[in-house]
């Protein structure tokens, strides 16, 4: 396994703006990928994952009021860049999106072939015919017969227009594809073709996935290394191993708790509560109203701990 | 576990619901066959889960139930009702006895409507005139699920709840007329983990508490074991495989039903080192589906000769029935 780093996310911050004040999405979030990796980001909804997706592509609304940290992608700081170079260097070149709810996201008026070649012909100035020739090969990597590229995204199911997003994300060949819940709306079964998907992929193009999810269970098909993100936070670092065995941040254990099994008869048990709003996070630990190892200490911001090459945000494991 | 001296509540035989297909809005171009020879018995108290895939027919059998579609061949028997029949005042009536648990809450609460006003609808429309009396009926079913302190919500709009609190208000409306059977749609497939175990729990215990029949329709094999005594496995329109729940996944028959057991994860991080071995190709088409058994072009252990000829019947094993020929 390559263990050089081919993304570093530090400290990486965006608030919006609303009328309510300033609601703080992605709020100091961190974590390292290495090449041909996988990093599962775990959190629930209104956690900013998404946010934090978004946050690493530049793909930003308007209401932006404060948005810093650094990325780097294989050591160059895309955060350096102007919105110009980023778009002709970065995004969809090196680093790409397969968005949430996918699916629907294809343009019903356009063949899927010339959508997935669109890429190519912006990105890398190819002719079309040469373009077509790449989306072919790329349905083939996907699993989707190649006269689909005549097609448009109605004639195709659920499972085969994920596989689409997913191709014309892979179609520039990209170092980096960032996957924002792939299989929330599909099948137990096309769920698990599409996993079997991306691994093959891994394997086949070198590629890292950055996995955003709120699917505990299903994550663990992809996963080497776990983020877990709670209330706009990054709350443990963890390898993938450890981490399914037994997390360590009082959050991360709670979650995991309430996964129902197929395979084991534990009966799951749920978090009281509720996240915190982001408008106004409470100071502090964010999860300590909820959580049931609480002590004096968590009414003060936790430092990120480094437990055996795990960071866990949170006062149990400061020495 | 199934107890054989429980009275039949919902009684299903041989359910079929065909769509009829016309070509240019008229002329006959063959049927949907969405539920096609489905037979099988509920009773009082007793919480079953239909499971299979979109697409499977799961949704068209539950309106049925809820007198939403007219049998096209078949019976459905509610204590002694014959739903098919009924129609104008008499179907009214027979829906207050059913609750109704959307999928997606959001969806399925109007958001011109305070939480107030949605669960004293079901009331007004069965007649309840006096509005103290609604008043304290829909105080009494926000404490049942608890969507407590009662005040702070009774004037709040759907889209002022998060999603666990929006499916609380569902279920509340689902149960405010007292019902010998509730239907849930896949009433946590919207929520997040945490959150589903908690609608899940708070479920089973209404469940309890007011020995209501569940009719459990979801995808997700995961959460079956801990919400129902028995599984209903639905493929192409047919069940093929109905057990009690650890009977089924102890010990699953149906080549469908190990491989939907199969694609299910667990978390555990040797997933990823794996491939899944799944079955080729997708379910088929309910206006022309394949020969004998449905599932024979994508199963793996098809026995050449016999699978795509004859139709299976249930083949039991005590209370164990699969509809396959390898348990002849």
């Amino acid at each position: 396994m390559l263990n050089e780093t081919l993304l570093r996310v530090e400290d990486l911050v965006l608030h919006f703006k609303t009328q309510k004040g300033s609601v703080r999405a992605v709020d100091g979030v961190f974590f390292n990928l290495a090449h041909k990796e996988a990093v599962v980001i775990l959190g629930e909804s209104g956690c900013g994952k998404s946010s934090l997706a978004k946050a690493i592509l530049r793909l930003l609304p308007r209401n932006i009021e404060r948005y810093d940290g650094r990325v780097y992608l294989d050591g160059d700081d895309t955060m350096a860049m102007d919105d110009e170079s980023y778009r002709q260097n970065i995004r969809w070149v090196r680093m790409s999106l397969v968005p949430q709810a996918a699916m629907n996201s294809l343009n019903p008026v356009l063949k899927v072939g010339d959508q997935i070649a669109e890429p190519m012909i912006i990105h890398h100035g190819v002719k079309k015919e040469e373009a077509l020739v790449q989306a072919a090969k790329m349905f083939q990597h996907v699993g989707v017969p190649v006269d689909f590229l005549d097609r448009y995204a109605f004639e195709l199911s659920g499972g085969m227009r994920q596989r689409v997003a997913i191709a014309m994300a892979l179609v520039t060949a990209p170092d980096l594809v960032i996957l924002d819940e792939p299989t929330s709306a599909l099948d137990v079964l096309t769920q698990a073709n599409i996993f079997n998907v991306l691994k093959r992929l891994k394997q086949e193009l070198e590629v890292s996935f950055v996995l955003i999810t709120h699917d505990i269970a299903t994550s663990s098909e992809l996963a080497d290394r776990v983020a877990v993100m709670y209330a706009g936070q990054i709350v443990e670092v963890s390898d993938a191993h450890r981490f399914f065995a037994e997390p360590l941040h009082p959050y991360s254990r709670m979650l995991m708790a309430s996964v129902p099994r197929l395979r084991a008869n534990v009966e799951p048990e749920f978090i009281t509560g509720q996240p915190p709003s982001l408008l106004d996070p409470p100071k502090g630990c964010r999860f300590a109203d909820r959580c049931p190892r609480r002590f004096e200490k968590c009414s003060e911001e936790p430092p990120t701990a480094n437990v055996d090459g795990i960071q866990v945000k949170c006062w149990l494991y400061t020495s | 576990m199934t107890d054989k001296q429980r009275d039949v509540l919902l009684s299903i035989q041989d359910l079929h619901v065909w769509f009829e297909l016309r070509r240019f809005g008229f002329g006959h171009a063959g049927y949907v066959k969405a539920v096609d020879g489905v037979t099988f018995d509920l009773h009082y108290g007793e919480t079953i889960a239909i499971v299979g895939e979109s697409g499977c027919g799961k949704s068209s059998l539950m309106k049925t139930i809820l007198g939403l579609n007219k049998p096209t061949k078949g019976k459905v028997t509610f204590e002694d009702l014959d739903v098919g029949l009924l129609g104008g005042e008499a179907l009214r009536k027979y829906r207050s006895h059913i609750g109704y648990v959307q999928q997606d809450p959001f969806g399925a609460l109007a958001p011109f409507m305070n939480v107030q006003q949605i669960l004293e609808e079901p009331l007004r429309i069965n007649g309840i005139r006096d509005s103290a009396e609604r008043e304290s009926r829909v105080r009494k079913v926000m404490e049942e699920v608890k969507l407590t302190p009662v005040d702070d919500f009774l004037h709040k709009f759907p889209h002022m709840l998060s999603g666990g609190q929006q499916q609380r208000v569902v279920i509340a409306r689902a149960i405010i007329l007292e019902p010998k059977l509730v239907v849930a749609d896949e009433p946590v497939s919207m929520l997040d983990a945490s959150v589903r175990v908690e609608i899940l729990k708070l479920l089973r215990g209404l469940q309890e508490k007011y020995h209501l029949a569940v009719i459990y329709i979801t995808h997700d094999l995961s959460t079956v074991r801990y919400f129902s005594e028995r599984v209903f496995v639905m493929y192409a329109g047919n069940v093929v495989e109905k057990a009690p729940v650890n009977s089924l996944v102890h010990n699953p028959k149906h080549p469908y039903t190990e491989a939907l057991m199969d694609a299910t994860s667990d978390p555990d991080a040797n997933n990823a080192l794996q491939y899944r071995e799944l079955p080729p190709g997708e379910p088929p088409s309910l206006v022309n589906p394949p020969s004998g058994c449905r599932f024979h072009p994508r199963c793996p252990k098809r026995i050449e000769g016999l699978c795509e000829v004859e139709e299976p019947y249930d083949l039991a094993a005590d209370d164990h029935l699969v509809a396959c020929w390898l348990y002849k």
